[in-house]
């Protein structure tokens, strides 16, 4: 589990997070959203250890400040919203720096393989052998989360879980791998590990979410399940965007939900 | 993929996975050692005395052959004295300037980055220079005490010290921003090339030949008792550099997700920059200034076996150290009896690359 209390962020003694209480549990998607510039993607990098914060957070138990780079990458991998890359790595190359860490938590003998395994997981059968920087922004997408997927490839390690920290994991994505990547973080989920993701589709994430966050102006203005928090006036508030909740369209205006999904 | 441990047993015959060049990596890792062994022998017997290499071989391995064939006493002192410490000594110097032009690469996650960015090279000369002037005078106790090491300590010194100094400037809170340093490197690179200029206007005739000759860079001066100095550092520095490997292989992602995946990502810099820092010191203090090694060779290597540091590092230590011998070789031949400074062959062959690796730079591939 991971547990933040009255977590704050400051950068450049401008506040950007504030009082956020917050719990990824295993076996759970907590999906982060909230509009741009909310602090989001801060928070998010509190708890990956990149930025400096006030109050507590526990992964495991463990308090966070007191890991090891090498320790929290065992039970975590972060997806951050945008990579660049410097140098001309083929996606194969890509994909295995996911297990520099050394603890990928397949069988041994399998690392060498997982590369692959985890390409086709993202629908990159193929993909092996290209260059990163000639692939589409969608792709690199995938790749960067197939990379991902190596790190922490058992959600379960030494009888704890594991973590997913997805920063806007589908924002590049078509529908249909919109879906796929969401299965697979739910699939990580149902095996024993946790899901912590930004999304900005308010029907994927009451699709998948077990539990929202929902932050406005570096604060949390809402917990709970999606239908605790998805209400027209949360999304008024926070959106400043008046929206009916499930209310359908007028006439034959034609609507796809990701639900409809067979 | 179940005989994927037969393909292995198999070696670099065997194909490789889609993706995954570190099978060629290691082919050209192998092809450079015989490269190096060649450039060795061709240094060990071109030159005044053409001593052959079949006479060099069997003089070393099974003492001297019989007849015409055998090393006379002077040929023998030739290459004992003369070529095989210039020899070593090139291959030192060429591996450092390769493998940390590589690691600075990798560190400032650009192609075209080098070890002067850090300050190392603009130290090291302002501590040459300044033996070279005030030898005679203000350091008078420092030449007398060191003789002919004095210089080479002073450069490796100051190279060192500019480097920390940057370092300490563009540290705040345990973290090291690289473009902080990027930009206060030039700052102290002026500063040190001012003094430097102050040194140079202060200068007398003789001083200046001295100083220019020495900016250019030669192996000229190569004695058994320069690599017994300097020799250690350079291979101390080269031999922590293969376990940066797979830290800068993840920078390749950026600072933060190298992070993510395990890095120690300061420990990393900070090896980083104080190992090539030695490094480069120590190379610049007994050979002078010898540009665009540190670009090319790594550069070429990426081409061939993809930017993989675990197969990189090594491969540029190889290539860098036979190139700078083939330099060598050319800078003594081509003005025979006289010999041209090395730094300005290197600079030649390597100026008109570093163009046109700017130019492919606009091209498709944005390195
Ligand atoms: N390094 C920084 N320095 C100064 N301000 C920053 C920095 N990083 C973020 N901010 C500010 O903090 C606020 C929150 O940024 P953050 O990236 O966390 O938003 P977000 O919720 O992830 O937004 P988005 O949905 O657009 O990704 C923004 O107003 C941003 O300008
Ligand atoms: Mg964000």
């Amino acid at each position: 589990m991971i547990e933040a209390r009255d977590v704050s962020v400051a950068i450049g003694g401008k506040r950007i997070v504030a009082n956020v209480d917050f719990e990824a549990r295993p076996g759970e998607i907590a999906a982060i959203v909230g509009p741009n510039g909310s602090g989001k993607t801060t928070f998010l990098r509190a708890l990956s250890g990149d930025l400096g914060y006030s109050g507590e957070v526990t992964i495991n138990g463990r308090n966070l400040s007191a890991m090891k780079p090498v320790e929290a990458a065992t039970v975590r991998a972060v997806l951050p919203q945008a990579t660049t890359l410097s140098f001309p790595f083929t996606v194969r190359e890509i994909v295995r720096l996911g297990l520099v860490g050394g603890r990928s938590g397949a069988l041994p003998g399998e690392d060498q393989r997982l590369p692959e395994r985890a390409l086709a997981r993202v629908d990159l059968d193929g993909f092996a052998g290209r260059f990163y920087q000639e692939l589409s922004g969608g792709e690199q997408q995938r790749v960067q989360l197939a990379r991902v997927l190596c790190q922490v490839w058992a959600p379960v390690l030494d009888g704890k879980p594991r973590y997913l920290f997805l920063d806007e994991p589908v924002s590049s994505l078509d529908i249909k791998h919109q879906l796929i990547i969401m299965d697979i973080a739910r699939d990580f989920a149902r095996r024993g590990g946790g899901v912590v993701a930004i999304l900005h589709d308010l029907n994927l994430t009451a699709m998948y979410a077990d539990r929202i966050f929902v932050m406005h102006r570096g604060r949390l203005a809402a917990t709970g399940s999606p239908q605790q928090v998805l209400s027209d006036e949360l999304i008024e508030k926070v959106f400043d965007c008046r929206l009916k909740v499930g209310v359908l369209p007028a006439g034959n205006m034609p609507f796809v939900l990701p639900q409809s999904a067979a | 993929m179940a005989d994927q441990s037969i393909a292995d047993a198999a070696g670099i015959m065997a194909t490789a996975a889609e993706g995954d060049r570190s099978r060629r990596a290691r082919l050209v890792i192998v092809l450079l050692c015989v490269g190096l062994a060649i450039a060795v022998l061709l240094s060990l017997t071109s030159g005044a005395s053409d001593a052959s290499a079949i006479g060099v071989m069997h003089d070393w391995l099974f003492g001297a052959l019989p007849g015409d064939a055998a090393l006379s006493a002077r040929d023998h002192v030739i290459i004992h004295d003369i070529r095989l410490p210039r020899v070593i000594l090139g291959v030192l110097v060429g591996a450092s300037l390769a493998v940390s032009g590589a690691v600075m690469q990798g560190l400032f996650r650009n192609p075209l980055a080098d070890p002067g960015l850090i300050g190392v090279s603009a130290g090291s000369s302002l501590g040459a220079v300044a033996v070279i002037v005030l030898g005679s005078t203000m350091l008078a106790p420092l030449t007398s005490a060191l003789g002919t090491l004095a210089l080479p300590l002073a450069a490796f010194c100051g190279g060192l010290a500019t480097t920390l100094l940057l370092y300490q400037v563009a540290t705040r809170q345990g973290r090291t921003s690289v473009a902080t340093m990027l930009l206060a490197g030039i700052a102290l690179a002026a500063l040190a090339m001012a003094l430097t200029g102050i040194l140079i206007f202060m200068a007398d005739d003789r001083q200046l030949r001295d100083l220019t000759f020495w900016q250019l860079g030669s192996l000229g001066g190569a004695t058994w008792q320069k690599i017994g100095s300097v020799g250690p550092i350079i291979v101390l520095a080269l031999a922590a550099m293969p376990f940066l490997a797979r830290g800068l292989n993840a920078l390749a992602l950026g600072e933060a997700t190298a992070g993510h995946l395990g890095i120690p990502v300061q420990r990393l810099k900070y090896t980083a920059i104080v190992g090539v820092s030695a490094a480069v010191g120590a190379s610049v203090a007994v050979s002078g200034g010898i540009g665009f090694v540190g670009i090319v060779v790594p550069h070429l290597l990426r081409l061939l076996i993809g930017p993989d540091n675990r197969y990189l590092l090594p491969a540029s230590a190889l290539l860098g150290a036979a190139l700078l011998l083939l330099a060598d070789a050319v800078a003594r031949t081509i003005v025979a009896p006289a010999e041209l400074p090395i730094g300005i062959v290197t600079a030649v062959a390597g100026a008109p690359f570093f163009l046109w690796i700017l130019l492919r730079k606009r091209g498709v591939i944005d390195l």
